[in-house]
């Protein structure tokens, strides 16, 4: 292992060199032993693998985090590749708190984030000396669904799904009676995000106030299909997640309307309910976050300037809301002026006016 | 007494039937989960499935990278295993068979088989990814892939040579042949057939884990081919995670195809170590 590390520190010419020639040496060798030993003989040719590492790049882009927003990402990554490339553009999965824990120690150059960052991951990236652009790329809404053999549901209000929902119904609220008194004796069923994932997180601040308080006692999973499974074979079925799975499931399931106030009118998620901000408050916007150091290179520059140009029609592709045009346009002023800090940093994504946030911080 | 008898005779036909049924519905469920993914994924599968890159349109969505990824992953992590484990077993069966460190090593080594495999993601984090420096490329998966795949190797190799009779190895010393001489001319040739099996089972215990590549830091989309041991790198079981968990339709048939390709390599990989151990056991038994 040594001898890896040692040759990834040697200038890559230097290397070459000295591989070709113990190439060389070794396949003299290998002639001889070839006959005798199997295992030394899979053991040199691991050697002359190992050697051949060093090739160089016009650029590396390393992106990990949620996995929410690999789909833009991917299709950007995608279409980037026919522009340039010699550029390697890498993307993960490691969802978005994982996402942060590379980015916070410099080993990736963007983090795909469906949240903004956190209070506990400002205060790493302030030890670790890691500064970082915050660049909001879409919108995703989140479906509220019930079992199309539902026939009495309407709409929720905010207050009905906070019955629903809270820490407090836990055990207690069991029946969509107990929810609104004129809807039948019969039992509650609810599906939800599970507790790792983004979802989660923005689905307990908008409804319950506070992120990560939900009841606990309900079927969780962090794939959002199965919960698309659950909720359409169960008649007394109530469940969130992200609307493209909505969109591609529109048979199986119900779409509900949600009602922010008893008096306010209740209204569906749509790519234009959710992209103007009336459909609130269960519309969140997911983000890029850039490096700094990296994005004073000329070719991640490139892959912003690419990304922020192409993301709308993507987003659309790909099932998710885009941003309003202006939007991405002062994101990437944003991006130029190299302002680092999160917008969120004492502030709530819940409710926010992007265009208004980036206007005034400008 | 009799009827005890038919009794007896009875509790034996229920348990019979009892014993049946459950073997059936372990069958059924196998049965018809091949059959769904065959239904979902069987025509997906064409040429450019293998050599198409990731891509967001599912049906260009091709696994030419995962099999690359996979493939270069397995050759790494066999280098670094074999010789490890299989010299690891020479010397507990050979050399230390009797003291208490080699008993001591034995009973790890059973716990270790029995660790689950997200464990040996995060100790190879720690270890290869950040104290090492190798950082999220192929060596550091190979190297976590290969401790969790050692113990397997180094049961597989001791029970292939527990199985040498000890009258060749005597036959051996007695024409005058070193420890040495013996084990490398006499027992390992003996034994061979049956690593081999056990290597090969520890391949496709390997070839299907997610959980410790995505700790170490496997990434889903990887559009080129990795052309040394550190590039990145994603690997197919990886590629199948990540397209279940999309919505829409077409990536969950492009799943389905994915998993069909990973069981036709696992099927493939049994029944070679089948193959090897048949041939093996007449051989020896001869």
């Amino acid at each position: 292992m040594g001898v890896v590390y040692l040759f990834r520190h040697l200038p890559s010419m230097y290397s070459k060199y000295i591989c070709t020639q113990l190439g060389h040496l070794l396949q003299e060798k290998l002639i001889i032993m070839m006959n005798k030993f199997r295992f030394e003989y899979c053991l040199l040719i691991g050697t002359l693998f190992l050697c051949s590492c060093f090739k160089e790049y016009k650029g590396k882009i390393n992106i990990d985090g949620s996995s929410t927003v690999y789909p833009l990402t991917e299709a950007v990554a995608e279409e980037f590749r026919k522009v340039d490339p010699d550029i390697r553009v890498t993307v993960g999965i490691s969802g978005t708190g994982g996402g942060f824990k590379k980015f916070l120690r410099g080993e990736t150059d963007i983090s795909n984030a469906s949240r903004p960052i956190s209070k506990s991951e400002l205060e790493i990236s302030r030890t670790n000396g890691i500064e970082f652009i915050e660049i909001p790329v879409s919108y995703d809404g989140m479906a509220i669904v019930v079992s199309p053999k539902n026939t009495f549901v309407d709409y929720f209000t905010v207050a009905e799904l906070k019955t629903m929902w809270s820490p407090e119904s836990q055990g207690k609220i069991n029946t969509w009676k107990q929810v609104r008194a004129s809807w039948p004796d019969k039992p509650l069923k609810l599906y939800g995000a599970g507790t790792s994932s983004g979802t989660y997180d923005y689905f307990t601040e908008a409804i319950n106030g506070k992120a990560k308080a939900s009841r606990g006692d309900y079927t969780a999973s962090e794939d959002d299909n199965v919960l698309v499974q659950g909720v359409s074979s169960d008649v007394n079925g109530m469940g969130y997640f992200g609307l493209a799975y909505y969109m591609e499931n529109k048979k199986k399931l119900k779409l509900v309307p949600v009602k922010l106030t008893p008096e306010a009118k209740a209204i569906f998620p749509s790519e234009e309910t959710v992209q103007d901000g009336t459909y609130q408050p269960l519309s969140r916007p997911e983000f890029i976050y850039v490096n700094v150091k990296s994005a004073s290179k000329p070719f991640v520059k490139d892959f912003i300037k690419f990304y922020l140009a192409h993301a709308a029609p993507l987003a659309t592709e790909i099932g998710s809301v885009p941003l309003p045009p202006e939007v991405y346009q002062l994101s990437f002023k944003r991006f130029l002026n190299h302002t680092t800090g999160s917008m969120f940093e004492n502030k709530s994504t819940v409710g926010v006016n992007l265009f208004k946030l980036l206007s005034d911080k400008k | 007494m009799n009827k005890e008898l038919i009794s007896a005779n009875v509790k034996d036909k229920v348990f019979k039937v009892f014993a049946i049924t459950c073997t059936g519905m372990a069958l059924l469920t196998l049965l018809i989960l091949i059959i769904d993914i065959l239904i979902k994924g069987l025509s997906r599968i064409n040429w450019s499935f293998f050599v198409n890159l990731p891509s967001r349109h599912p049906e260009q969505s091709g696994i030419y990278t995962a099999l690359a990824g996979m493939v270069s992953l397995l050759f790494i992590t066999l280098i670094i295993a074999l010789p490890i484990g299989i010299l690891s077993g020479i010397y507990l069966q050979e050399y230390g068979n009797r003291n208490r460190l080699a008993k001591f090593i034995e009973i790890n080594i059973s716990n270790l088989a029995g660790v689950p495999s997200v464990i040996y993601g995060i100790l190879g984090l720690e270890l290869f990814v950040r104290m090492a420096g190798f950082g999220n490329s192929i060596l550091s998966g190979a190297l976590t892939l290969a401790l969790l795949i050692m113990p397997v190797i180094i049961v597989s190799t001791r029970e292939a040579i527990k199985a040498v009779p000890d009258t060749m190895r005597e036959a051996a010393f007695g024409l005058g042949a070193t420890k040495l001489q013996t084990i490398w001319r006499v027992v390992l040739p003996a034994s061979f057939g049956g690593i081999l099996t056990g290597v090969i089972l520890s391949i496709s215990r390997a070839i299907g884990e997610t959980a410790p590549l995505i700790v170490v830091g496997a990434l889903a989309y990887v559009p080129f081919i990795p052309e040394g041991p550190m590039d990145q790198y994603t690997s197919l079981p990886i590629q199948i995670f990540n397209w279940t968990s999309r919505p829409q339709q077409g990536f969950i048939d492009n799943a389905a195809a994915g998993i069909i390709v990973l069981l036709v390599f696992t099927f493939l990989l049994n029944g070679i170590a089948v193959v090897l151990r048949n041939r093996w056991y007449r051989k020896t038994t001869a």
